[in-house]
């Protein structure tokens, strides 16, 4: 067999594994437990109150600008891995160039810090 | 017997499936005394006495629970993605496990030793934030919704710092790879060879990150019992419930794990003369589930936006501004080089 896919071989068997583990342990349950559902079991749980209304409601937009925010910075990663790795045979102009790139990343940072888009309360 | 399981697919994918096992089976075990420990370092710091029922001094605590679980009712609430809602606790032990896949315990006792392995843990461990946004969404109740909201954005916040430290440990080992980054660690003078040395303060970032990533106190805020009651598990019962629990269980002890593979040396013997081993490893990541008990124990809950103005304030620029400290400090050989030991090339 192809040498690197061996060494891939046992991370798609471990998640066949680990798959079949959570499987067993979730019909485990469904075959030995005895179930007896009413309405009021089922309801969702809101401390002993009907429920308002649907639970999938609005929410508030500062998540999603965290989610923004966090592919920003995770890409800026991505790149970095790769410049980390190689780094001992990094040229001058590889390493002032990631270096002149983080600058960019954190003016953009500075930017969002005076923006208050890191405010939470 | 040697040729069939190294020549023919059969025999290699049988030595696979043993080796997966090998590592499962104790790692499931191990939680179950590891679980043990947890609620017995809880009740010693509150003065009490913690499970003592079970079988000699409470061992088999764990054990016992899990009967208790496998025979509880599943509660599917009205409303609810019935395929979603069991799917979470799957995603949510699966990406747990797999991320083992790549762990050394030893030098050459890896699964897969593949030389991506760090970037593979980092992009498993971000997938498990989707077993809590599932389970939150497909709930149709309004704390888990919440609860998953909140989780998403802590865990998303802290996983950016830590990517970032595991950047500076890269820069000095020169390698992606778990196994190259404990040889790189390999030196004369024991344990101050490693990398928590000229590393420092990115080890208790890193900690502190990791808590934060696996949702324990003091940054448990998606399950804040006084304000979400059990954030994204609150209508979780029996084995689903379980699956939740054993993976963030597993999550804990392979931050513990890549605590001591990047920061103390992995299986490497802190005195010089001492033997390298396993034995080494496994009291590093039980020294390590010690202190995150501890920390669970004594430290009082942050408040939400004090948790994103540490992750978002404090450690990311931190993180990043050593980031560029390490790359001159390794480029321009600051302190004697103490940040170029790299094992792969020369």
């Amino acid at each position: 067999m192809d040498g690197m896919l061996r060494e891939y071989l046992p991370i798609l068997i471990f998640l066949a594994i680990a798959v079949a583990l959570g499987a067993v342990l979730i019909l485990a349950a469904v075959v030995l437990a005895v179930r007896h559902p009413d309405p009021e079991k089922v309801s969702a749980y809101e401390c002993g109150f009907n429920a308002f209304d649907d639970a999938r409601m609005k929410f508030d937009v500062r998540f999603y600008l965290v989610s923004i925010l966090f592919i920003i910075f995770d890409l800026e990663i991505a790149m970095l891995f790769p410049w980390a790795v190689a780094f001992r045979d990094l040229s001058d102009v590889s390493f002032w160039g990631m270096m002149v790139f983080l600058g960019v990343l954190t003016a953009g940072f500075a930017y969002e810090w005076k923006k208050g888009a890191l405010e939470w309360s | 017997m040697a040729d069939f399981f190294y020549n023919t697919n059969l025999g290699i994918f049988l030595l696979i499936v043993g080796q997966v096992l090998l590592i499962v089976v104790p790692l499931l075990v191990a939680l179950a005394f590891l679980l043990y420990g947890d609620r017995k370092v809880w009740a010693a710091v509150q003065l009490r006495r913690g499970p003592n029922v079970v079988g000699f001094f409470g061992l088999l605590q764990s054990f016992a629970d899990f009967i208790k679980y496998a025979v509880k009712e599943i509660v599917y609430p009205a409303g609810a993605d019935k395929f979603v809602f069991l799917m979470a606790p799957m995603v949510s032990l699966v990406m747990a496990l797999i991320a083992w896949a790549v762990i050394p315990f030893n030098d050459g006792w890896v699964l897969s030793d593949i030389n991506v392995a760090i970037l593979y843990v980092f992009a498993v461990s971000s997938l498990e934030v989707y077993g809590v946004i599932m389970g939150g969404w497909a709930s149709n109740s309004k704390y888990p919704f919440l609860g998953s909201l909140r989780s998403a954005a802590q865990m998303i916040s802290y996983e950016v710092s830590i990517g970032l430290i595991i950047i500076g440990v890269i820069i000095s080992s020169g390698s992606m790879n778990l196994t190259h980054i404990v040889q790189a660690q390999d030196g004369n003078y024991g344990i101050f060879s490693w990398y928590w040395l000229p590393h420092f303060p990115m080890m208790f970032l890193f900690l502190i990150s990791a808590l934060a990533e696996t949702n324990r106190p003091p940054f448990d805020l998606p399950e804040a019992e006084s304000e979400l009651v059990a954030g994204y598990q609150v209508e979780y019962s029996s084995t689903p419930f379980l699956l939740f629990m054993i993976g963030e269980y597993v999550a804990i002890v392979l931050m513990c794990a890549l605590m001591s593979l990047f920061f103390f040396g992995g299986w490497l013997s802190p005195i010089p003369g001492l033997p390298d081993g396993i034995l080494w490893m496994f009291a590093k990541i039980v020294f390590f589930f010690f202190i995150f008990a501890m920390v669970k124990a004594i430290t009082p809950r942050y408040r939400y936006d004090q948790l994103m103005r540490l992750g978002w304030k404090v450690f990311l620029p931190f993180s990043l501004i050593w980031v560029v400290f390490v790359a001159f400090a390794a480029r321009f050989e600051w302190f004697w080089g103490a940040y170029v030991r790299w094992t792969t090339g020369s």
